[in-house]
């Protein structure tokens, strides 16, 4: 897992903001250019890639004259511009056209698949920030004790451990040998004819809906790829949390609030944490947007039908269509976050919020 | 002070995590499936369309057979034979041009529809019109868009008659018509459905007949209807109550995409699933020594073999395509990697077709490899690549090759690949050896001998893309007469015997190695009753599935 | 302090602690020496070190240190053999190799990916920032833009999309990785020479009638250095978990290299009966790549203690 690279955007963003027009104006600027981008570059490697897109619509065993007239009609020997083009404008009118994998439209496609990603991602943050905030808090207070060196620890590691490897061994342990947890998937076949879907979080619908059976066999599926994508975040998560609170620790105020006596716990979970939480929002947004992202590697593992794996079942079969969209959706997402993080941080911080 | 407000904290904490225990806790440690439904797990990707007349893949193949009749079906107790599904009879006039085909009665599609010979003469005639990937096996017996109306025809309600033009041998056509692209579609439904199509060059006709809708719909008259396919995720058949023939067991049934063999030996195991379908030899060795579960097995006719390019110098030397057939190890590939999941096999026709051959003459022997390559002028070895599609037994037969070319000094380089990537290399003829599986395309013997022996053109234009032409082999116009003239032999006897000497000249004389015969294999629980594996793709029939 | 006349004879440490350095060379061997003793003082990043040190000594002498041959294995008589096992102390894979071998011999492939992927993403990034921070206008302004989108492209999915297109393989895993990486190195140059650009040294150099050509590549460029190393090496974790990932996808080393994250992949397959082929290249990723945290995490202590924890 890599981390979130893009507090640094946000920082600079924020050092250069004038005004809500002026962002407003930049950040359709970055939309735009980075839409282009994404088109250029898929249509780019969708052209380079050494399958021949017919084969993957027309499967392995057609005649070559088969081949051939499919070629034609797809319009695959027209000239690139052309194709270029004619691509664009698609995806400018929201039309991503068909899947050749699945035969649906490639929105339809990712509407389905993305509350799964969605559903995995915030439940694997809401973990990673239950558990990494107190963590960090507890090692800041604690500096340099055994708890810091062991929250240190715990987060390095988590930093270091490859994440398809760590949920290969606990599918292993939790499912084959303990049976704790479901079989890898969203939810048992027995419920799949049962049980509608509204929103696709499945575990708000069956909750909404009352069939709490539904409700346990659900959570029994998403809680192991979600805890380990939330020890993934909780690495992150308590690491920055430990940087932030060290930094408020230090600040005058907290002395002042020391002289005038106030209990140790109201300093520290008050009137530290709240200052810390500015920078920290931000911190979460991006560990999410990361998890979004991250999920491909553990998708494929516990065969989570999400977006991750629409992408790379897609990338394998060169259905260009489905990898387009899904790219721009994901693309989206880590805008839309970004975007979101520093609206938030404008308005969290007392600072900004003065001028 | 502080202390205590962590411990507050590190108690809710403790509390969440005990409660998601206890959530789990709570959970039965077995799962099982209901009991009118059976599911499969299996690796259903390469699914692609549903449509009877496009469909081509393996895993359609099963689903299809399951939904859809035909006029005639694989006799199961007799392979060389067929018997009527749809058609009560038939007879082949004396100049054995006509087939006159008469429908059972009574017959109804699972829409309630009747089943009549207009709707037979209107799926002949959009496969034809449509000519997808598996038209083919309609389209040899002289059909076309513009006489397939006349050729294929109802002559009333319940006399279909299909004229083809030249005297075959009987057996050649309707082992064709026992190919699922013979489904019989329900005319009424699929014009409800069809999209209105702009003619052009290419595709003269003014509608799709129904091929879009069909990639996902149904309109059949099978043991089960398809109600529902998701690409990588899942298959729902369920039972026609308006079949004709004996009534389903089960109610439901479910193809789970799963793809790796461990994850479906666990499903299994677990209860998740009832039927496993992808086991590798090691899950496989587990799953039959499991009190609670069952296997069982079936030859199928599908080969695996890797052939060399005889555009590259070095491979089209006989003597090195010769001393590839001795650097092999068979033995150890038939004791671990392909133990129980497929048996060696030199020799161009499975087992269970007719004229099959069953010599196997060569062993690992680098010493006389290491002579042929001398012979050939290269004792010091040289450098090659292959191209190897990223699934398994694939992979690890290729390692293994890798390793005992290396002792006669052949350096030879795997280029992995997605099936796709690897056979677009292998369309182009860019290869230098590609390692593959060739499954028969209908059950009957010239499916194979065609495409080992056929390559009327050798050229990059050649216009038959067999896998002779596909290695660049230009082979001895003898082989590719006698291979027709099995075609119109009507004595079966002295068809098998051309096909045998056939054979024996390839094994002899090819680019072509070939290794092993698939075994399909599958574990299933052992409250399953008359689960059975069929002789090929499309005879693996669930409808007499039962649970106990 | 106008007291003592004559230093006193010091000592080589307080020579090097000396608050008074006597000369360039003593000041900045002085600091070293600094960050030595804080980085040292730091058990788990001296472990780190250690580790790597390890890493690239096996990666040295794997052929030596091997017992096997990492690619050529005994299919029929030594497969699937469990750790311990006669002659094979970590067990045996599928095609009957010894695990041990494979992962020696892996350490090398590991440390081919981390430098390669820095000494191509480095220099690039090294180039955007410092044309881009030093030129200002539109060509910061396009550059940056460039790099923003990288940034707002989801990495993983970037490199997968790029290793389908180019094929499989160690090569195009490497560029693949190098692509998605550069961006943050971008950034940091940049900032590094918005610092320098209108310092007077800059001005000299221009004032001389240097081209922007050489002020950049001669004058920018290497001040912008050493704050890229301290990055590169905290990245360097990273890369080894993005290899892996690639390798365990099938998109990366391709068989019969001895890749761990391809191994593991291959491992999968029996990870119900044979545990060992999956979990040994395992820890050994694990392994290195926190040897690689512990030691960017220590480095980035010692250099600058306010930001210990970052």
């Amino acid at each position: 897992m890599t981390l979130p690279e893009t507090t640094q955007l946000a920082g600079r963003r924020r050092a250069r903001a004038n005004g809500w027009a002026g962002n407003a104006l930049r950040f359709l600027v970055i939309i735009v250019t980075t839409y282009l981008g994404l088109l250029a570059v898929t249509f780019f490697i969708g052209r380079v890639i050494p399958i021949d897109p017919v084969l993957a619509i027309l499967g392995d065993r057609a005649p070559t004259h088969v081949v051939e007239r499919t070629r034609e009609l797809l319009g695959f020997n027209k000239p690139l511009y052309q194709q270029f083009y004619i691509y664009v404008r698609d995806a400018l009118t929201g039309n991503f056209g068909t899947s050749v994998l699945t035969t649906n439209p490639v929105m339809a496609d990712i509407r389905r698949v993305f509350p799964a990603t969605l559903e995995l991602a915030t439940l694997g943050t809401i973990i990673g920030s239950l558990i990494g905030v107190p963590l960090g808090v507890l090692a800041a207070v604690k500096r340099g004790s055994i708890a810091d060196q062991i929250v240190r620890v715990i987060g390095l590691v988590g930093y270091s451990v490859p994440i398809f490897w760590l949920a290969l061994l606990s599918l292993l342990l939790f499912y084959a040998r303990l049976k704790w947890v479901a079989f890898p998937g969203r939810i048992d076949i027995v419920y799949e004819y049962s049980f509608t879907p509204v929103t696709g979080l499945y575990l708000i619908d069956s909750a909404w809906q009352g069939q709490w059976d539904v409700f346990r066999d659900v959570f029994r599926h998403i809680i192991l790829p979600a805890g380990l994508l939330g020890y993934f975040s909780l690495a992150y998560i308590s690491r920055m949390t430990r940087s932030f609170m060290l930094n408020e620790l230090a600040q005058e105020y907290i002395v002042a609030a020391r002289a005038k006596g106030l209990s140790e716990s109201r300093i520290i979970w008050v009137h530290a944490l709240r200052n810390a939480a500015v920078p920290l929002v931000t911190v979460i947004a991006l560990s999410y947007a990361g998890l979004l992202e991250g999920s491909v590697l553990t998708e494929t593992v516990f065969a989570w039908p999400g977006l991750g794996l629409y992408i790379t079942n897609s990338l394998q079969n060169a259905d260009m269509n489905a990898v387009l969209g899904g790219t721009i959706v994901i693309g989206s997402v880590f805008i839309a976050i970004n975007i979101l993080s520093d609206l938030l941080y404008r308005t969290l911080d007392p600072r900004t919020r003065a001028r | 002070m502080m202390m205590h407000s962590l411990n507050k904290h590190a108690r809710m904490l403790t509390a969440g995590a005990a409660l998601s225990l206890l959530l789990m806790a709570g959970a039965p440690a077995f799962a099982e499936t209901p009991a009118d439904t059976l599911v499969e797990g299996w690796a259903i990707d390469d699914i692609i369309t549903m449509d009877p007349g496009e469909a081509f893949e393996l895993s359609t193949a099963e689903v299809t057979a399951n939904t859809y009749s035909y006029l005639v079906r694989l006799d199961l107790n007799d392979t060389s034979k067929v018997v009527g599904d749809l058609a009560e009879s038939w007879t082949v006039s004396d100049d054995g041009l006509t087939y006159t085909f008469k429908l059972k009665p009574g017959l109804k599609f699972a829409s309630g529809n009747p089943v009549t010979a207009e709707d037979v003469a209107y799926s002949f005639e959009r496969v034809v019109k449509l000519d997808k990937s598996p038209a083919f096996i309609l389209t040899q017996f002289g059909l076309t868009g513009d006489n397939v109306t006349e050729k294929a025809k109802a002559a009333d309600e319940t006399t279909f008659v299909f004229t083809v033009d030249k005297a075959y041998a009987p057996s050649f056509v309707l082992n064709c018509l026992t190919a699922t692209v013979g489904s019989v579609v329900d005319k009424k439904v699929v014009l409800e459905h069809v999209k209105a199509v702009t003619p052009s060059e290419e595709y003269k006709y003014d509608n799709d007949f129904g091929n879009e809708w069909l990639k996902t719909g149904y309109a059949g008259s099978g043991a089960f209807t398809m109600r529902e396919w998701r690409a990588n995720e899942v298959v729902v058949m369920e039972r026609n109550d308006n079949y004709y023939g004996e009534k389903a067991p089960l109610a439901r049934v479910i193809y789970r995409h799963m793809k790796e063999s461990s994850g479906q030996r666990l499903a299994l195991e677990a209860g998740d699933i009832d039927v496993a379908r992808n086991l590798e030899p090691g899950d496989f060795d587990a799953v039959a020594k499991n009190g609670d579960l069952k296997t069982t097995s079936a030859p199928k006719g599908t080969l695996y073999y890797f052939s060399l390019n005889q555009k590259n110098q070095n491979l089209a030397k006989p003597e090195v395509a010769e001393a590839f057939k001795y650097l092999v190890d068979y033995d150890a590939i038939g004791s671990t990697l392909i133990k129980g999941i497929g048996e060696i096999h030199q020799t161009f026709l499975p087992k269970g077709v007719l004229g099959e051959l069953d010599e196997n003459p060569y062993k690992l022997d680098v010493a006389k490899a290491k002579e042929l390559l001398a012979k050939a002028g290269l004792a010091d070895g040289f450098s090659v690549t292959m191209d190897v599609r990223n699934t398994q037994p694939i992979t690890g037969i290729a390692e293994s090759i890798q390793q005992t070319l290396a002792q006669a000094n052949i350096k030879m380089e795997i280029i992995p690949g997605d099936g796709k990537q690897t056979l677009t290399k292998y369309r182009a003829r860019t290869h230098d050896i590609y390692i593959g599986q060739w499954g028969q395309d209908y059950f009957d013997p010239n499916s194979n001998a065609e495409t080992f022996t056929v390559n009327p053109d050798n050229s990059d234009e050649g216009k038959v893309k067999t896998l002779a032409w596909r290695n660049a082999w230009d082979v001895p116009k003898e082989w590719t007469e006698q291979s027709k003239a099995a075609l119109l032999e009507k004595d079966a006897a002295k068809r098998a015997e051309m096909y045998k000497d056939l054979q024996k000249k390839v094994l002899a004389n090819s680019p072509f190695v070939i290794i092993f015969q698939q075994t399909e294999v599958a574990g299933y629980r052992g409250n399953l009753k008359g689960f059975k594996l069929g002789p090929s793709f499309d005879t693996n029939y669930v409808f007499n599935v039962s649970k106990e | 302090m106008s007291e003592i006349s004559q230093p006193a004879p010091m000592s080589r440490r307080e020579w090097l602690m000396s608050d008074r350095p006597q000369s360039r060379l003593q000041a900045r061997l002085g600091r070293a020496y600094m960050t030595w003793r804080r980085f040292s003082a730091n058990r788990l990043a001296v472990a780190g070190l250690g580790i790597i040190l390890l890493l690239i000594l096996v990666a040295v002498f794997a052929d030596a240190l091997a017992p096997h041959s990492p690619v050529v294995g005994n299919l029929a008589g030594a497969r699937l053999l469990p750790p311990g096992s006669e002659g094979y102390l970590l067990g045996t894979d599928d095609q009957g190799r010894d695990i041990l071998s494979r992962l020696l011999h892996g350490s090398r492939l590991t440390l081919l990916v981390i430098v390669l992927v820095a000494i191509i993403a480095a220099p690039i990034g090294l180039l955007v920032g410092a044309v881009s921070g030093y030129a200002g206008g539109w060509v910061d302004a396009v550059l940056m833009r460039i790099t923003d989108i990288f940034f707002a492209f989801p990495k993983l999915v970037l490199a997968l999309a790029f290793v389908a297109a180019m094929g499989p393989g160690i090569q195009n895993a490497i560029i693949a990785i190098a692509i998605t990486s550069w961006p943050p190195y971008a950034r940091i140059a940049r900032a590094e020479t918005l610092t320098v650009r209108n310092s007077d040294y800059i001005a000299a150099v221009r004032l001389m009638g240097a081209s922007p050509f050489r002020i950049v590549l001669r004058h920018v460029m290497p001040m912008c250095v050493s704050s890229l190393i301290v990055r590169v090496t905290l990245d360097m974790a990273g890369i080894i978990l993005t290899a892996a990932g690639l390798g365990f996808l099938g998109l990366g080393a391709q068989p019969p290299l001895p890749e761990w994250g391809a191994m593991i992949a291959a491992g999968r397959r029996f990870i119900l009966d044979q545990w060992w082929v999956a979990t040994m290249p395992g820890i050994a990723i694990l392994v290195v790549s926190l040897g690689f945290n512990l030691l960017g995490d220590g480095l980035r202590d010692a250099l600058d203690p306010r930001e210990s924890g970052k």
